[in-house]
């Protein structure tokens, strides 16, 4: 992945300085070189600090909208750099107008599957202060204050990594990219089969432990690129939803329940809701329920497969299952 | 400040048997906004009504609650009680304590408690209703009718009669449906042809009426008063002004391995064909799945042969776009599939034959000139066993729960028939019940069995099979507890008869709703028997249940009437109960548009001021005059800015509320 980092960064600065974009969202280090953010790069110069590497997590599709990049034509076009994982969101922000296609060029890039520095130190490796890569991207040299160690990649991917969707672009100006080719990995629906085959006794106890944790940080709604709305209903005080968020023993099950509901049929399984959590509540099984639940009901459908579609939860058709089908499959 | 009447109906003893109405008087009247409550043995009534008119100005009511039956049932009439006495008719809100709560309960106690909470709901839903004003509407001056059975013939003939214009979409090549098939019709034996061709020909001369055959309805839009339909007419292959309907195709054509439809698959009919000599149209169509010049694109004869040059291959399926105040569904009927009947061997023995099969053999135009032979062989029966409730009133699974309720009809019919022509021939009927209500209908059957000596045993076949060239039926006597076991030359089954598949599908179109049994739903099962649910579609023949030629021709006059009633106003007031974009919280993301039924949404880029911060964007708009108020938009929008009038999330929100908390 190396080098493909590289080729990014330098075309990032060509398409800068060629005027083909006025802007850069991309990533940069924070207080840590593994702690990369979103960022914007307003000059040529900045780019600097724009990074690519194994702890680029973050889905850049919703910092389009969150600051109002791409729908603002007078200033220029912007350069975002987005995964494959990445471009299904842009696809569904696309469906739901929340971008305009003409403001933004992307920049399609390679990825092998991001890091988890969380999972590194559970190796038990302290003092990180640098990371590097294997030929074959397989294996992670890490560099520590205390010497260096060699890990496998496999071991310490981002829990959406374990089962990504494929390697392929589904959206992209330009491309670069050496493993376009290469198909899903891992079921992505066994962890909710897992959670299916529990008595609702069992299960219910799962989600309130899990839910239970919740800070209502609003770490998950912020990243999330399914939740665009201008104004989210928890915060609006009108809308009757805010006060079934507070975060009594309760209530703070609604809001993720609400917001699962929100987001069903169009959430396109990126995982950022799951990683940002400071909390580790896996909430992308609530999402991935829905999404098996739509495939078994409407066959498969992936949301930001291709910009313009029409969801099944959107669209009626004939022969679209009766609702009885629900009870009959044993919901409760 | 709210000032709320609440009003507890007892529907005589429907409500009050159940609920302890002064409980929930006592518990209305501590509700907060609440200035007055009270009971009365029938709100509906004219002193009931009188009751809420002078409560409202008495105490300056701001909004009541009805606590009674159905909004569906009573909602108007207490609105315009309300607006009587001026009041908004939209601040009128009502609790349904019969059918969602003395209907189906039986203990008192927790009957009342459940009125109590659908009371508080209804009383917090109000405090927040607004007064809304109702609109106007179009109404085109035109009906559409779905299916040309008599049903469909006789709505339209009479629809045409009030001067109004109608057009006529029936799916097959031919207007006259199932009747054109039937050969004697019961109670008077009069022959169906006879009776049906001259309504079929009246159909075609009628000025006002436009018959659309071998057509479907594609798309419906609209509402009512100003409905849009999308019909696709089906490529016939022969230009139907052109065709002089002479016959000479249909001897020329060399591939006549095609099923007759019209005789129930028991004959062969060409691949160019008129269904039946007295089609109307009168013009031959083409069966592309058995035509060799459409398949391979040779022979070519009937173009050769036809005279009137009436033959185009080429020809493509056409579109008909049109506008419609009505719609009447009269998609009718087919008998279901007895092969799903091992025990009969329907599919196994060729000498069982379904009623409707044995009405061709018995028509004059039918496959053996209307003489009684059985199919194998072609020789003559001597013995013939009727097997009723073939799937009807079948729990199983197999067949339907209902009864057919024309099959003890046509069963002594056709017995009776056959005992007439050819008394040599024994007829045994298998019974689980006769039933026999209607004007002269005992009288038909006691003539069947009394003097045409029709053997009728009280009792279900188990199982028929074939043995030496004859049937064997095996049955129980339940009269005489004993099992039955007869020879038969022929096995007739009188088998259940379900909606024609069509109409599950037109109905989705219309968001006409449907029952367990894809019959469509009646506004009102006793009161409003010809309407659906949905304004502006109305119902007539076996659509919406079992029934014969006599009750068929009654409703369909009885559709025709409601539509005449509709299409004579010149205007519709709208429902004012439609959505609302709220456009500082309208993403723009297009959710509504797609779920709307009405094509009532649609989307401007304009500039937005919220609170002093400008900004250029795409929001939704509703078109009013188009919303019907189904709130799908509102369901979908992620951001909650679309909302409804008069049932706005906030209100649900607290109807809620007031039943959990």
């Amino acid at each position: 992945m190396q080098a493909v980092s590289k080729k990014v960064l330098d075309r990032a600065r060509e398409l800068m300085r060629d005027g083909t974009v006025s802007r850069v969202a991309g990533w940069k280090a924070g207080e840590f070189f593994y702690d990369c953010e979103p960022a914007l790069f307003e000059t040529e110069e900045s780019l600097k600090d724009l990074v690519y590497n194994r702890f680029c997590a973050a889905n850049l599709s919703k910092f389009l909208i969150t600051n109002d990049i791409a729908s603002v034509a007078d200033r220029g076009r912007t350069l975002v750099l987005l995964k494959p994982c990445d471009t299904y969101s842009f696809n569904q922000l696309l469906t739901e107008h929340r971008l305009s296609r003409d403001n933004v060029y992307i920049l399609g890039v390679g990825c092998e599957g991001m890091c988890d520095v969380d999972r590194i130190r559970a190796l038990g490796i302290k003092g990180i202060t640098g990371v590097d890569e294997s030929e074959d991207g397989k294996k992670l040299t890490v560099r520590t204050l205390y010497g260096d160690g060699e890990i496998d990649v496999d071991g310490v991917l981002v829990n959406k990594c374990e089962t990504c969707k494929g390697k392929a672009h589904k959206i992209f100006d330009e491309l670069i990219s050496d493993n376009e080719e290469e198909g899903p990995r891992g079921d992505r629906f066994e962890c909710v089969r897992e959670l299916e085959s529990m008595a609702p006794a069992e299960r219910f106890a799962f989600w309130q432990k899990e839910l239970s944790k919740c800070i209502r940080c609003n770490a998950c709604r912020n990243a999330c690129p399914a939740c665009s709305c201008r104004k989210c209903v928890f915060d609006n005080n009108a809308s009757g939803i805010a006060s079934k968020a507070n975060t009594d023993s309760f209530e703070e099950k609604l809001f993720h329940i609400i917001r699962a509901f929100h987001v069903a049929g169009r959430c396109t399984d990126c995982g950022e809701c799951s990683r940002v959590c400071p909390q580790g509540i896996p909430l992308h099984l609530f999402n991935r329920k829905y999404i098996k639940d739509i495939n078994e009901f409407y066959g498969e459908f992936a949301a930001g497969e291709e910009a313009g579609q029409r969801g099944p939860l959107i669209s009626f058709e004939a022969g679209d299952r009766e609702p009885n089908s629900v009870s009959d499959k044993g919901g409760d | 400040m709210r000032r709320i009447g609440v009003f507890v109906c007892w529907c005589g003893s429907n409500i009050a048997a159940t609920v302890d109405v002064a409980a929930v008087v006592a518990d209305a009247k501590v509700q907060p906004g609440v200035v007055f409550a009270q009971d009365y043995q029938y709100m509906c009534s004219e002193a009931g009504q009188n009751i809420i008119k002078d409560a409202i100005k008495e105490h300056q009511l701001t909004g009541i609650v009805v606590c009674s039956c159905s909004p569906r049932m009573h909602e108007a009439t207490f609105r315009k009680a309300a607006a009587a006495a001026g009041l908004n008719p939209y601040m009128v809100e009502i609790a349904n304590v019969r059918e969602h709560c003395s209907w189906i309960h039986k203990d008192k106690e927790a009957g009342t408690e459940k009125a109590r909470v659908l009371m508080r709901a209804a009383v917090a839903k109000v405090m927040l209703n607004v007064p809304l004003k109702a609109g106007e509407s179009r109404v085109v001056k035109r009906a559409l009718v779905i299916g040309g059975g008599i049903a469909g013939i006789q709505t339209a003939l009479d629809i045409a009669d009030a001067g109004f214009q109608v057009d006529i979409v029936e799916k097959n090549a031919t207007i006259g449906g199932r009747m054109a098939q039937l050969d004697k019709t019961f109670p008077t034996l009069d022959c169906s042809s006879c009776i049906l061709t001259p309504k079929m020909v009246e159909a075609k001369a009628s000025e006002n009426i436009r018959l659309i055959t071998y057509a479907e309805v594609e798309e419906v839009g609209g509402f009512v008063g100003d409905f849009k339909v999308k019909i696709r007419k089906k490529a016939r292959f022969v230009k139907e002004d052109v065709c002089t309907g002479c016959g000479l195709c249909m001897a020329k054509c060399p591939s006549k391995k095609g099923l007759n439809e019209f005789n129930m698959g028991l004959n062969n009919r060409p691949a160019i064909y008129i269904p039946f000599a007295q089609a109307i149209p009168n013009v031959a169509v083409i069966d592309k799945t058995q035509c060799i010049k459409l398949n391979t694109g040779k022979c070519g004869l009937c173009e050769k042969v036809c005279t009137a040059k009436a033959i185009d291959y080429t020809m493509q399926d056409e579109f008909i776009e049109e506008e419609y105040g009505a719609i009447v569904m009269a998609t009718g009927f087919r008998p279901i599939d007895a092969s799903k009947f091992d025990e009969y061997s329907y599919s196994t023995c060729k000498d069982v034959v379904t009623s409707l099969e044995l009405e061709r053999i018995m028509n004059a135009a039918g496959p053996t000139g209307g003489v009684l032979l059985r199919p194998s062989d072609g020789k003559h029966p001597h013995s013939v066993v009727f097997v009723q409730c073939v799937g009807s009133r079948d729990v199983s699974g197999r067949g339907k729960p209902y009864c057919s309720k024309i099959c003890c009809m046509y069963t002594a019919k056709h017995a009776m028939l056959i005992r007439d022509k050819y008394p040599d021939v024994d007829v045994h009927v298998f019974y689980i019940d006769v039933r026999t209500p209607g004007k002269n209908f005992d009288e038909f059957y006691r003539r069947a069995a009394e003097q045409y000596d029709v053997d009728y045993i009280k009792g279900q076949v188990g199982k028929v099979w074939e043995e030496d060239g004859h049937l064997v039926v095996r049955g129980v006597d339940l009269i005489s507890n004993e099992q039955v076991i007869l020879n038969a030359d022929m096995v007739v089954l009188a088998t259940a008869i379900e909606p024609d598949p069509t109409a599950r599908k037109v109905a989705n179109m219309l968001t006409a709703s449907i029952d367990t049994n894809d019959f469509i739903t009646e506004a009102h099962p006793k009161l409003r028997p010809v309407e659906s649910p949905t304004a502006g579609i109305f119902l007539s023949g076996v659509c919406q249940g079992p029934k014969d030629i006599p009750e068929t021709v009654s409703q369909a006059g009885a559709a025709a009437s409601k539509v005449i009633g509709l299409l004579c106003k010149d205007k519709l007031t709208t429902n004012p109960c439609v959505a609302r974009s709220d456009e500082l919280l309208c993403n723009g993301c297009s959710c509504c548009e797609k779920v709307c039924p009405y094509g009532a949404i649609s989307y401007d880029t304009h500039l937005i001021n919220d609170h002093g911060v400008k900004e250029t964007r795409r929001v939704a708009l509703v078109n009013e005059a188009l919303c019907q108020g189904c709130g799908a938009c509102t369901v979908v929008c992620p951001s909650g800015a679309m909302d409804l009038k008069g049932f706005s999330n906030k209100q649900i929100m607290a109807e809620v509320e007031a039943i959990c908390l």
